[in-house]
């Protein structure tokens, strides 16, 4: 870990890339959604997540004194230097697995971002109470297109299905404290992700049930997204594409 | 957890056909201004919540809407555009139906 970061620049950095990336992931899908109502509705999702991503890494550009804006952070970091959560930067593949992501993460989202609204620091209490309403709506959204899917075709079944058992080892990671965690809880800046674990739980389960799918039987969970560790294959391809611009002419505006 | 697992025949049947489209909605929104809610256009939509969703991603990103309605196009009956003649032109000539015979007094306002 760079010696200028702060526990609170990382804490903001993990919640500014978690929208940053499933936001670009997201916007991947602009043109290509099966129907266009689904087409209009992901490209709200993916300008949602990105204005997230924006305050979050704004305020981490101020906390780290740096001189870094949001666009620094979010152009001109490498792969290594991302905390989003490894699940969230994994290909789209089809439009079945892009749901179960969106739900996965809302489900988490909802309360995370509900508990970071009474934060004892200001802004990300204000950044939060923005967000909430939005990942309300986007929990709204993927819940109901999973029981749609679920309890749908028997084809659509199994594409979740799939989704489900694809992503199901990626999405303990956002519950996994570590010492940056424990520092916000002490500052009562958020609480321990892992205190949200049994609300999460009950609510993808009491989900599933409704869609006829059964997540697989396993607690183990892939980490290192969120704390630096190490990403996936895939990061680096994705942000080679959205840091493309920056990259070749540093400084473009528009 | 789960203890349903996906029986061929469980599907509630708003999906069961895979071939078939989604059926058409017409979309009414209510502005921040007035009580009523007025046709925007129309969008494919599963059932009826799914509608929702969809127009108020189509229809209410720009802050258009405070409330919306929508109703399946096929459950619509309209009139015949070929019955425009019997069905509207009568009232053409009937001048008296239109209170233009009356004194309005300047406080009254506009009516």
């Amino acid at each position: 870990m760079r010696d200028t970061t702060s526990a609170l620049f990382e804490f903001l950095l993990r919640q500014g890339d978690n929208a940053l990336v499933l936001g670009h992931r997201t916007s991947e899908w602009c043109g290509m959604a099966p129907v266009i109502e689904e087409d209009i509705a992901l490209a709200n999702i993916a300008l949602d997540l990105i204005g997230q991503a924006k305050l979050w890494l704004e305020y981490a550009g101020e906390q780290e004194e740096a001189g870094r804006s949001a666009n620094d952070l979010a152009f001109l970091r490498d792969a290594y230097d991302f905390r989003n959560l490894l699940m969230l930067e994994l290909p789209n593949e089809d439009f079945g697995r892009t749901i179960m992501r969106h739900f996965l993460f809302d489900a988490f989202q909802v309360p995370w971002l509900e508990a970071l609204s009474e934060s004892s620091d200001q802004r990300v209490s204000d950044i939060a109470q923005k967000a909430s309403k939005e990942a309300t709506y986007h929990l709204e959204r993927s819940e109901y297109a999973v029981i749609g899917l679920g309890d749908g075709t028997e084809e659509s079944n199994r594409r979740m299905q799939n989704a489900l058992t694809d992503l199901w080892p990626f999405a303990g990671e956002a519950f996994r404290d570590d010492n940056i965690d424990r520092a916000m809880h002490d500052a009562a800046i958020s609480p321990l992700p892992s205190m949200l674990q049994p609300v999460w739980k009950i609510k993808v389960q009491s989900t599933f049930q409704l869609a006829y799918l059964t997540p697989p039987d396993s607690e183990f969970a892939h980490s290192g997204g969120r704390i630096g560790f190490r990403h996936t294959e895939h990061l680096g391809h994705m942000l080679a594409t959205m840091q493309f611009l920056q990259r070749a002419y540093p400084g473009a505006t528009w | 957890m789960a203890d349903k697992v996906a029986p061929k025949s469980h599907a509630s049947g708003k999906f069961s056909d895979p071939k078939s489209e989604w059926p058409l909605w017409e979309v009414f929104i209510r502005g921040q201004h007035g009580m009523s809610h007025r046709h925007v256009g129309s969008l494919h939509a599963s059932d009826t919540e799914h509608a929702i969703k969809n127009a108020r991603d189509v229809y209410t990103r720009r802050n258009e809407g405070v409330s919306i309605w929508v109703v399946e196009a096929s459950n619509i009956s309209a009139s015949s555009p070929s019955d425009k003649g019997p069905m509207f032109d009568p009232s053409r000539d009937k001048v008296y139906r239109h209170p233009t015979f009356y004194d309005l007094p300047d406080e009254a306002g506009n009516m």
